[in-house]
């Protein structure tokens, strides 16, 4: 390179000038590629600061942090921290905050646990979002149910309504993959004749008016291949997981379509079992949760 | 004038039988994979070379042949071809946009067929606007901008349409592949095995033609710009194939597995993804700022100095950056504690382009206020200023553990895309089109200067929502009451994002009928061509003939 500014491109020949840029009063570098120049700025300073600050942020960080390889090893940091002992050291602290009062419900008494208000202003909303978490997706946020998921704001059980069974439930689900699980099996009657399905489908899509008719030939069909699991008028309460069929609660449906469905294939609906995955306070605390639901519906509607 | 007649007889018939070629790998994909989605894509090859064939081969005697005199004008007609390209795909990437966005907002409904489904769309929109739209945009500028700032015409003319072509088909097959159920599971990289292979060709096409152009330059220094693009183009091919490493479970099906596994995957992934952001969806747009923004401004660049600092801190510290993707997960902490560092570095060289190209229009402020077109690409530059701080801000750890899976991450992404991304690239359409299709100015120049207003609407109610959706859902999460248990369930969290994302799909809405409105106005463009000679474009140095 020259260093004769006469020779430098773009420069006069004979005065060694630029170009000036009227705007800005700064020289150009005489490059000019179809009609694009650029102009001789001076390096803005603010830019060489703000980056000696980035880098001095970045070497405080590999100071105090965990920050370079240095082959088998990395550097630790000044502050010595793990992520994973980090992680685990803030959840020790949440889960120590909610033992004051999650530890009542390891081994409880339901009913004293019920009537203690201060401790129900604590844990009743914890329950409500841990029911958020991992039940709603079946039965609705408000336990309302849904087709195939059976409504737990109600007062119809197909088990039982008692914190201690709902705990039961919850720990080995219904059909669900656990040795202790509860089995509620609605058997296929695909091997009766259409046409009695067809009229016992009618007769029990009428037994929650009350109006059915029991001297009808559906009736003793009924009774003869029904009662046993869902009881003598099909009351249900039998303890086996069959549900009602009298009250107005549904699982699937109650009309003469769904019922001659149910009839034809059957109903194997699968509760999950939480044992493994909620610990042995929470389930409690979800089985109180769930036997008061249908009292604060109560409560609410009145 | 017809694309067949700018190429030369031998030309025509190289052409056809590189067509011929291309229909016989089509039929040899088909045959060997029978049925599934290898056999389709390989008729779609087959389909697209026999078309070829017969393009060419009906052209071979009946266009006259170019002159010679063609060797001193630039060669504008595949980039005539890529800006259509990019248009068709932004309307089909922005429609599938707004529709994953609508199913979001409203999940029930998702009809009954496969491929209408919320996980086969995303990528179509991911892909169809990243590298349809925005890959489309990049090939077809580069090459305007190397010819222009160097002074000569492409290094031949079969090559760039075989990059263009080719890539398309690339675009294509990846984006019908989703649809049919297939996808590497890689975000930004869900193309199947032999779509991978095939853009590697493509590319390494186009960096040949794109290093022989600019060895012919008849000007003594490259311009920024080409220093953009050549990043973008040999950084992206070094990603691709490195991201891309599998083996296909089967030579005659789609189906491969990835070589890396665990966490060195998820590192080469997103060390992948943030370097697609950087030299994709960045170094490239920055090559077209750099040249569209002066000459619409006729301003000269304001700082020689600056361009340098930003180019070479950009390419140095975004290598880095990768794994702010992967902060709090099974990543060894110094890698997170690496990444955030350089992620926070980055911001200087990121900041000193944008301030660079705002600089630049000192003394031309009139000009952004008149003029629609160079104010889109001024919005573009706010927007890569405002998307840098904010993605530096991100990086931090204790930052991310707040906006990390949230809306966040993706208002961040569009104030990004639709903010940088899309406004440069209509700044450039709207400056190219008239110029490649011989007129002064646009068929209608008011929609103009509406696709703007549109398009800074669309991109403000989208990028504000999924701030406020990011921020709220984030602070959901987190926030536990005084017992020790969480305050909300995960169920609320979600429920509590129904406002913002109706409003996303609005703006996305208002964002896509700007697009729509800009395809239309150059459509009639086209239909309008003209046989101006563009003043700007300087006689070249004629080269030796190839
Ligand atoms: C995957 C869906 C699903 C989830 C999640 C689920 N359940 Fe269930 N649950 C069911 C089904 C289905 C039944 C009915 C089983 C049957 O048909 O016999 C049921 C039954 C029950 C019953 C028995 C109702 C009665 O009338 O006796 C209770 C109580 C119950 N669930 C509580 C819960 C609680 C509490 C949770 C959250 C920890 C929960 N469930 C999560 C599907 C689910
Ligand atoms: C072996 C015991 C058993 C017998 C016998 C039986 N059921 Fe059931 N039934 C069940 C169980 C258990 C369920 C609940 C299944 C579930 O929740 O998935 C059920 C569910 C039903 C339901 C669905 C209720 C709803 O809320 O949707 C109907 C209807 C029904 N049974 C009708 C009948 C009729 C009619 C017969 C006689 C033809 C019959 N069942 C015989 C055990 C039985
Ligand atoms: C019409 C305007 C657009 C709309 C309505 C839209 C909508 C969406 C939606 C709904 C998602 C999915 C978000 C999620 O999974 O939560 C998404 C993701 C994405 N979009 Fe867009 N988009 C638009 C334009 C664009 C453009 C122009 C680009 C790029 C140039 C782009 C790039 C992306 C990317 C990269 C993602 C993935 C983000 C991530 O994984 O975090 N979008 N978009
Ligand atoms: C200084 C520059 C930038 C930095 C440091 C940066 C940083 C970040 C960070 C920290 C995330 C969030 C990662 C997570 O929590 O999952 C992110 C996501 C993302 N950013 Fe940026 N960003 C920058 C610029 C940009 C620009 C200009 C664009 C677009 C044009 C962009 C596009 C994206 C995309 C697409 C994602 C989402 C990736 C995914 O999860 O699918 N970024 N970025």
């Amino acid at each position: 390179m020259t260093t004769d500014p006469r020779a430098l491109p773009g420069a006069d020949p004979h005065t060694g000038n630029r170009e000036v840029d009227p705007v800005t009063g700064y020289e150009t570098t005489g490059h000019d590629w179809g009609g694009i120049r650029e102009l001789n700025t001076p390096f803005p300073r603010i830019a060489l600061i703000a980056l000696a600050l980035t880098v001095i942020y970045s070497v405080v960080a590999w100071i105090l942090l965990p920050a370079w390889p240095t082959g088998r090893d990395y550097t630790r940091g000044l502050l010595g921290l793990d992520q994973g002992e980090v992680a685990m050291d803030r959840l020790q602290a949440i889960k120590t905050g909610r033992a004051v009062w999650l530890t009542h419900f390891e081994a409880p008494d339901f009913a004293s646990l019920a009537v203690n208000r201060g401790l129900m202003a604590l844990a009743m909303p914890a329950a409500r979002r841990l029911y958020g978490d991992n039940c709603a997706l079946c039965h609705g946020s408000d336990g309302a149910g849904g087709p195939g998921f059976p409504a737990l704001a109600d007062a119809d059980w197909l088990w039982s309504g008692d914190p201690e069974e709902i705990a039961v439930t919850l720990r080995h689900g219904i059909n669900a993959e656990d040795p202790d699980t509860r089995i509620a099996e609605m058997p296929a009657f695909d091997w009766m004749d259409r046409v009695d399905r067809l009229s016992l489908a009618g007769f029990v899509a009428s037994l929650p008016t009350g109006k059915a008719d029991w001297d009808s030939p559906a009736a003793g069909l009924f009774t003869q291949n029904c009662a046993a699991c869902h009881g003598e008028k099909g009351q249900g309460g039998l303890g086996v997981g069959a549900p009602s069929l009298t009250d107005g609660a549904t699982i699937y449906g109650q009309d003469p379509q769904t019922v001659y469905n149910t009839l034809t294939l059957g109903r194997r609906g699968v509760m999950p079992a939480w044992a493994g995955r909620l610990g042995e306070a929470e389930i409690n605390l979800l089985a109180l949760y769930v036997s008061r639901l249908s009292e604060t519906k109560e409560e609410r509607t009145q | 004038m017809k694309a067949t007649a700018t190429l030369t007889k031998s030309e025509r018939q190289t052409g056809i039988g590189l067509a011929i070629a291309l229909a016989v790998m089509g039929f040899a994909m088909a045959a060997a994979a029978r049925h599934g989605v290898m056999a389709i894509h390989g008729g779609m090859a087959m389909v697209l070379g026999l078309a070829l064939v017969f393009v060419l081969g009906g052209a071979l005697y009946d266009h006259p042949e170019p002159g010679a005199d063609r060797l001193s004008r630039y060669y504008d007609a595949p980039i005539r071809f890529g800006i259509a390209m990019t248009l068709i795909w932004a309307v089909i990437g922005m429609g599938v946009g707004v529709w994953v966005a609508a199913l979001m907002y409203w999940p029930e409904a998702t009809p009954l067929w496969d491929w209408t489904s919320y996980g086969r769309l995303r990528p179509v929109h991911t892909s169809g606007v990243i590298f349809g739209f925005g890959g489309n945009a990049l090939i077809a500028t580069s090459l305007y901008v190397v010819q222009r700032t160097s002074r000569a015409r492409l290094a031949d003319a079969l090559s760039p349409w075989v990059v263009l072509i080719g890539y398309n088909l690339f675009c294509l097959w990846a984006v019908s592949g989703y649809l049919m159920g297939v996808t590497q599971s890689k975000e930004y990289a869900e193309a199947p095995w032999y779509a991978d292979i095939w853009l590697v060709a493509i590319w390494l096409t186009y960096f040949a033609l794109y290093i022989r152009t600019l060895a012919r330059r008849a000007e003594p220094h490259i311009y920024v710009a080409n220093w953009y693009y050549l990043a973008f183009i040999l950084v992206v091919a070094i990603l691709h194939i490195i991201n891309n490493l599998a083996l296909p479970v089967r030579w005659t099906s789609a189906e491969s597995f990835p070589i890396w596994s665990g966490v060195q995957d998820a590192m080469i992934q997103w060390w992948y993804g943030h370097n697609a952001v950087a030299f994709f969806l960045t170094a490239g747009f920055l090559g077209m700022l750099y040249y569209f923004l002066p000459v619409r401004a006729q301003r000269p660049i304001w700082s020689y100095r600056l361009s340098i600092l930003s180019f070479w801190g950009i390419v140095f510290f975004y290598m880095w950056a990768g794994s702010h993707h992967l902060h709090y997960t099974a990543l060894p902490y110094w890698v997170q504690t690496l990444g955030m560092t350089f992620s926070v570095m980055l911001l200087v060289p990121s900041w000193a382009s944008a301030g660079n190209a705002i600089a630049t229009l000192n003394g031309a402020w009139h000009k952004v206020r008149d003029d629609a077109v160079l104010r889109f690409m001024f919005v573009a530059a706010v927007f890569y200023g405002l998307s840098t701080f904010e993605g530096s801000f991100l990086a931090i750890r204790p930052v991310n553990s707040l906006s990390h899976y949230t809306d966040w991450t993706v208002g961040h992404v569009h104030s990004g895309t639709l903010g940088w991304v899309a406004m440069i690239v209509f700044g450039a359409i709207y400056s190219l089109v008239p110029k490649l299709w011989g007129r002064e100015n646009m068929a209608w120049p008011r929609a103009v200067e509406w696709h703007f207003w549109l398009a800074v609407a669309g991109t403000l109610v989208y990028v504000v929502s999924l701030w406020n959706a990011g921020i709220t859902q984030g602070l959901m999460w987190r926030t536990y009451d005084a017992n020790g248990a969480l305050s909300y369930s995960f169920i609320e969290t979600v429920e509590a994002m129904l406002p913002y994302y109706a409003l996303r799909t609005l703006g996305g809405g208002l964002f896509l009928a700007g697009a729509i409105l800009c395809a239309l106005n150059c459509r009639a463009t086209m239909r309008a061509a003209g046989s101006r000679e563009d003043a700007a474009d300087r006689p070249l140095a004629v080269q030796p003939a190839e």
